[in-house]
């Protein structure tokens, strides 16, 4: 027991102090963080840019229609043929001309300009001359244009859950949906991420024939085990990292967020509103956010996430094991290595499914199967999964990883002692039958 | 008194026989050559003794006991398909794999400081292996398999990647490690080194032990009424006078003197050879040819394979 505790600690060790390591860890949230905010950063320039518009409005519908925007200004064209309107683009006073035939019923307008105007830009101009001839058609059948403003069909559904003691609960698909995924698809990477480094230690021990001396005290499957929990740590430690990183990141953002708040308000008061007002739409929709997100059941989640991120990567694991030890080299590994991918990628896709039906029988079957569950299963369980299913998922979960670390170790134990031999399956199906 | 009984050992793998009831004496103490060519089985025999690979039947008897897991502990074992890890520090994987045979971290420690020192690598305790010379690793690899103090040591093909300089150092410390009492198992192409260090051997031919005994004794065994004859004179005369009696293998011209190497027939003596040679020159010396290990390995396998 010892020294397994001995080869943990060096698989550890050894994995954690590696410099590419704390790079990847330390740089992959910045990273991400750097992304998002570049990505924010590019979106605010875009809509600061003001554009102005030269509109060529041989109907004379919409002078009133198309209204100024905080970015977009219009300009209307009189008495101008479209022509002469180009070379005004061409010059290079206006960002587009905008065309609009004498009669409407083509429904075609042109929109013109030197380069290519931006499709938040487009679409608020459809908006608006949509609006304005749904309007006018409205208003020549006959209808009240009060009722036509009135009629606004911008609505919102809450969903709430109501359990059998008749209890409700406000919850979010949207929520359950985005914890799901995000659980599941930290499980798929952190399996084969790490599926795969413990296998790249065992080919590293075979090709370094360092296992030779180490199998001379200890035995090979507390070798292999040594090593798959070593590099699990190094899992969880990466995990826990990112997940402080992120906290951390969070809380920045959310302070720089807040300045900008400010700015908002300081801008709704110019405005004329109440800040209360503003407060209160604030808090509206922060609920409306965080009670579903609270309403999941969070343990049980949580729970989950840590039983089946260890279930599935010691499932996974063990196997990567037995081909590293079948092995000579990394690219002898490919034979070997499709019938491992191929139920963790289904996991993936079949996820993408639950995700839309999270009772069918696709979602139970594949959340049931041990090899594809880890993933699935998690993708079920934010929105609310039988208990019978999910204690019978986990249970079969146990029994495979039991069985395959089983039989990974009889593989791994010859495979790790032959060197310069390449393997085919039938050779592995005889070590499995092999005794001693 | 054997310290390593090795007991009619049979083991098959998926598709060819490795061992076939291969029975061992190791006496304490001593130095013990296992030979055989490559694919003999040499190796199989070692993983069973370091309990890597269990016999299909047979068994092992350690100092007395039936040989068990708890047994690895007195075991060093410097396998021939050796290596460390390459981005490891020197020194930690030194201690690494000190404690894993058993050792306290702060014994190991103080032995490694010591063992370090006496091979000239302590400078390198905090560099990686892989910045060490193959030379450096091997010394290394060394002190890892005898730190623990074993009373059983088994070294497989030590002496490979080592320059002279290094060989020798090796062989001293071998030596004196049987003076400290080890017994220790020496599994080796190179006959010189046998020759030089081994008090018993063993020879494992396709899985079957074919031969074993003290050197001294194996080759006193195989010598075939073979002398070398030192003297001045002609030869020719000598060679056209000689009967049915002797068998001339060799001639070669050496510092001046004619060396004749006569096989001894129909029961003829030393005494017989003499006088028939005395007329023909002046007889500088003579001598028994005693057949070298390489020659009674080379014998041994070709008549094996023969039959």
């Amino acid at each position: 027991m010892n020294k397994i505790i001995l080869i943990i600690q060096r698989e550890y060790l050894a994995r954690v102090r590696n410099k590419t390591f704390i790079i990847l860890t330390l740089l992959a949230p910045v990273l991400m963080a750097g992304f998002i905010a570049v990505i924010v950063y590019l979106s605010t320039l875009e809509s600061d840019k003001s554009q102005t518009i030269l509109v060529n409005d041989h109907s004379n519908l919409f002078k009133e229609s198309l209204s100024d925007t905080k970015n977009i200004k219009f300009t209307f064209a009189d008495k101008l043929n479209d022509d002469m309107a180009k070379k005004l683009i061409t010059e290079g006073n206006y960002t587009a001309l905008l065309i609009i035939p004498d009669s409407i019923q083509t429904k075609r307008l042109n929109l013109i300009s030197e380069n290519q105007v931006n499709i938040g830009t487009k679409m608020y101009i459809t908006k608006q001359i949509e609006k304005k001839l749904r309007h006018d058609k409205l208003k020549s059948m006959g209808v009240d244009p009060d009722i036509i403003d009135e009629v606004n069909p911008e609505i919102s559904i809450r969903t709430i859950k109501i359990n059998k003691e008749g209890k409700e609960e406000i919850s979010s698909a949207e929520a359950a949906l985005g914890i799901g995924y995000i659980a599941s698809f930290l499980i798929y990477m952190f399996i084969f991420i790490y599926g795969a480094m413990v296998m790249r230690g065992v080919i590293e021990e075979k090709t370094n024939r360092v296992v030779e001396i180490i199998i001379s005290s200890v035995k090979p499957f507390q070798l292999m085990m040594g090593k798959i929990i070593g590099v699990a740590l190094v899992a969880f430690t990466q995990l826990a990292l990112w997940i402080t990183f992120g906290i951390i990141i969070m809380f920045a953002a959310q302070s720089f967020m807040g300045d900008t708040a400010n700015v908002q308000e300081q801008m709704i008061q110019t405005q004329g509103m109440s800040p209360e007002v503003q407060a209160a739409m604030n808090n509206t929709t922060f609920n409306d956010i965080m009670t579903p997100i609270l309403n999941l059941p969070i343990a049980l989640i949580l729970f989950s996430f840590v039983f089946y991120f260890i279930g599935g990567y010691l499932l996974y694991s063990s196997l990567f094991a037995a081909i590293g030890g079948a092995v000579d080299n990394e690219t002898d590994t490919q034979q070997f290595m499709l019938p491992i991918t191929i139920p963790l990628i289904l996991s993936l896709i079949v996820a993408q499914t639950v995700m839309q039906n999270p009772e069918g029988p696709v979602a139970f079957w594949f959340s049931v199967i041990p090899f594809t569950s880890p993933v699935v299963m998690m993708m079920r369980v934010a929105y609310g999964v039988p208990e019978w299913e999910l204690i019978l998922s986990m249970l079969l979960l146990v029994l495979a990883f039991i069985g395959t670390t089983w039989l990974a170790a009889k593989i791994y134990r010859i495979g790790i002692l032959i060197y310069g031999k390449k393997f085919s399956y039938k050779d592995l199906w005889m070590w499995l039958k092999f005794k001693g | 008194m054997s310290f390593l009984e090795i007991k009619n050992i049979n083991k098959t793998f998926v598709n060819h026989q490795a061992l076939s009831d291969v029975s061992l004496s190791v006496p304490e103490g001593k130095i013990f050559g296992l030979l055989g060519p490559n694919g003999a089985g040499k190796t199989t025999l070692i993983r069973i003794i370091n309990h890597i690979t269990l016999p299909d039947s047979g068994e092992v008897m350690f100092n007395g006991e039936k040989l068990d897991a708890k047994h690895v502990m007195q075991i060093g074992y410097l396998p021939e398909e050796r290596g460390l890890y390459k981005k490891m520090k020197t020194g930690e994987q030194a201690l690494y794999f000190a404690q894993l045979k058993g050792m306290k971290r702060s014994d190991a420690m103080e032995k490694l400081k010591y063992w370090f020192r006496k091979f000239e690598i302590e400078g390198w305790w905090n560099k990686k292996v892989e910045e060490l010379s193959k030379g450096m690793q091997q010394k290394v690899q060394f002190i890892v398999t005898i730190l623990h103090e074993p009373k059983l040591l088994i070294f497989d093909e030590p002496f490979s990647g080592f320059d002279p300089i290094n060989v020798n150092l090796l062989k001293e410390e071998i030596l004196n490690l049987k003076k400290n009492g080890s017994t220790i198992i020496f599994s080796t192409h190179n006959m010189a080194s046998v020759e030089e260090i081994c008090d018993n051997i063993a020879l494992i031919n396709k899985s079957k032990k074919v031969l074993d005994g003290d050197v001294n004794e194996i080759k006193q065994q195989f010598k075939e009424n073979v002398y070398d004859l030192h003297f001045k004179g002609s030869f020719d005369k000598f060679s056209a006078s000689v009967t049915t009696d002797f068998k001339i293998e060799n001639i070669r011209k050496e510092n001046g003197n004619t060396i004749c190497r006569v096989k001894l027939l129909n029961g003829t003596n030393t005494n017989q050879l003499l006088t028939a040679m005395l007329q023909y020159g002046e007889i500088v010396g003579m001598n028994e040819v005693i057949p070298s290990v390489n020659d009674i390995f080379i014998r041994v396998v070709e008549r094996e394979n023969k039959s």
